[in-house]
């Protein structure tokens, strides 16, 4: 089969735009967080390792379809995420952001490696929950897991947005990040807004474990590291704090990705990501998406 | 007279230690076991005492540790194996290369402040290793293989003292106070006239060079340098040292890699529990102790008097 030089640029768009749907669900959580409580919440990555595993048990032990497999991961990672929040960031609320950051990186190490210990290092092959029906336009391949992730993220994307900004939790949620002490004033009970936060977040990274999943057939305990990363340069490149951000962030990270690995080489695949990181935190740390915020002494 | 008088006890008290652990090395008193762990002990202190002149004294906080650390033992590598230079020069040049780099990369990046500074050093230790993988001259994904040994306990030890009194001495000076006035105000500082760019790239110019000299001792004690021995995961590990340590304290940085390297050589079947008692000990340290073991305080002769007579005193006041 030949390939012209267009025909190859769909076909990294189209794996690209898959691929960025997953890293736009993750840096959803990573630039809600951000926007409420000014975290990186580095543990964020590894709970969608926990979400992808859960579907995987959901569905080899407990032979769930698809969607309940997918309800339940979502379930039980914003389970999780609330209770990461309350062992470990709530205590550490008016603690200096650095002490706030080491904790994360230390709930991030202790998910992967409590994860090798739990579940074995080995990878696992996830079960095919759906029959993969391939589509070829001309020469371009098109399979039914791509068409599901779109599917499924466009979905959760869509009800974030209508949680956010037509809720009365997603007003609540708004005004806690725009200025806490004023919202907290105002009668909102903070700590349980950040609670939903991350239970929200949380969410939406196991659904992306899900997807990846499915979509790549293979999971293990420290699949979450790159993502994570990478869904957080995404969040950045949109603007972090930025919800529409995130998901624009997300789905250009795939594409660029997608080229990348290519057109020049996949090994400079995750080089990629972070050139990118460093080159927006120079030119425009705000993101594409972001407000300039003025440094106040 | 008394400051010097602190300085030979010290330099006496090195010679000693040195004299005592290479006498049980010669004498075949400890096996290769223990002389390796002596060794990483060593390699560890210079990774943390560097680390923590710019973690915990400058407060930049850095977490691409591993990625100097590379670029040392890489270049160093390749002067020893294939022009057969001698080891001091390897060790100079490894320093050097790791150095400018730092000096290169913290131009731009040190604009950039807490977190964001954290995720770029970040990125920037991946995107090291990285292009180290793909470089097939220096053996890409299969590591660099054929490194001589030249490091042995001497190199090591006298190389950790160098560094030690280097950071200490720096600390103490107009620099280091400097670099200090950055971490505890930086807009102060700048008003107070301190240049905080120069300081800040100075600092991290110096740490990641005596990474690089970590690096290249680290290179050529294992016959190899392979690009998966410089992730962030090693970032991460010198990071809990200079954390449990106390950010900002060279004695507690010592204290905390010569108990960790000893703790994880204890652990060395189970690297997964390893890894848990390292991540649990960070998320603890940071909700009850987030000063770490010694806070910014230093261990020193001055320090057991100071707490001597504070005992006295209370006994007295009772």
């Amino acid at each position: 089969m030949e390939f012209t030089f267009t025909q190859q640029l769909v076909q990294q768009l189209i794996n690209g735009i898959s691929l960025g749907s997953i890293y736009a669900l993750i840096a959803l959580g990573y630039t809600m967080v951000y926007g409420i409580i000014k975290l990186i919440n580095f543990a964020h990555g590894d709970i969608y390792m926990v979400g992808a595993y859960v579907a995987f048990f959901a569905t080899t032990s407990l032979h769930l379809p698809f969607f309940p497999a997918l309800l339940l991961a979502m379930l039980v990672a914003a389970v999780v995420g609330v209770i990461i929040e309350r062992l470990a960031y709530r205590p550490l609320r008016y603690a200096p952001r650095i002490a706030v950051l080491i904790t994360a990186i230390g709930v991030s190490l202790l998910l992967e490696y409590g994860g090798i210990l739990l579940v074995s290092p080995q990878p696992r092959t996830f079960p095919a929950v759906f029959q993969a029906q391939v589509y070829t336009f001309g020469n371009i391949v098109v399979n039914s897991q791509q068409i599901l992730i779109l599917g499924v993220s466009l979905a959760l994307m869509v009800i974030l947005t209508y949680v956010v900004q037509r809720t009365k939790i997603g007003k609540a949620m708004r005004a806690v990040s725009f200025d806490t002490d004023a919202a907290r004033l105002m009668g909102i009970d903070v700590d349980r807004v950040i609670s939903i936060t991350f239970a929200i977040g949380s969410s939406l990274a196991a659904a992306a474990g899900m997807l990846v999943g499915v979509y790549y057939n293979s999971i293990d305990p420290l699949m979450g590291i790159m993502p994570g990363l990478k869904a957080f340069v995404a969040a950045v490149l949109g603007g972090i704090g930025v919800i529409p951000g995130a998901m624009v962030g997300g789905v250009l990270m795939g594409v660029i990705e997608a080229l990348v690995s290519g057109f020049i080489s996949s090994t400079f695949r995750d080089a990629a990501a972070f050139a990118i990181l460093i080159i927006i935190l120079l030119f425009k740390p705000s993101g594409l998406l972001g407000k300039n915020v003025r440094e106040k002494v | 007279m008394k400051k010097n008088k602190q300085m030979w006890l010290s330099i006496v008290a090195c010679i000693m230690v040195y004299a005592a652990v290479q006498a049980l090395i010669t004498f075949d008193v400890i096996g290769p076991f223990w002389q390796l762990n002596i060794v990483l002990v060593c390699i560890n202190i210079i990774l943390a005492v560097s680390l923590n002149l710019i973690n915990g004294f400058t407060g930049q906080f850095s977490i691409g540790h591993a990625g100097f650390m590379a670029v040392g033992a890489y270049v160093s590598a390749v002067l020893t194996v294939k022009f057969q230079f001698p080891f001091i020069i390897a060790i100079l040049s490894g320093a050097s290369a790791a150095g400018l780099l730092g000096f290169m990369i913290g131009l731009p990046t040190l604009r950039l402040d807490g977190d964001y500074l954290a995720i770029a050093t970040l990125g920037l230790g991946e995107i090291i290793r990285i292009t180290i993988l793909n470089i097939p001259y220096v053996g890409g994904a299969s590591g660099f293989m054929g490194i001589p040994r030249y490091t042995n306990f001497t190199w090591v030890f006298f190389l950790t003292v160098f560094t030690v009194l280097f950071i200490r001495n720096f600390i103490n000076s107009t620099h280091g106070r400097a670099c200090i006035s950055v971490r505890e105000n930086q807009i102060a500082a700048e008003a107070m006239g301190v240049d905080t760019t120069k300081y800040k790239v100075l600092a991290f110019t110096i740490g990641a060079a005596f990474a690089g000299v970590a690096g290249t001792l680290f290179a050529h004690y294992f016959y190899i340098a392979h690009p998966a021995s410089f992730t962030f995961m090693k970032s991460f590990d010198i990071l809990t040292i200079v954390v449990l340590g106390g950010l900002g304290s060279i004695s507690g940085s010592i204290t905390s890699a010569i108990l960790l390297t000893f703790i994880s050589a204890a652990l060395a079947d189970y690297p997964e529990w390893r890894m848990i008692i390292y991540s649990l000990m960070l998320i603890i340290l940071m909700i009850y102790r987030p000063q770490g073991l010694f806070g910014n305080r230093e261990v020193s002769l001055k320090f057991f008097g100071k707490l001597g007579g504070k005992k006295r005193g209370t006994t007295e006041s009772n």
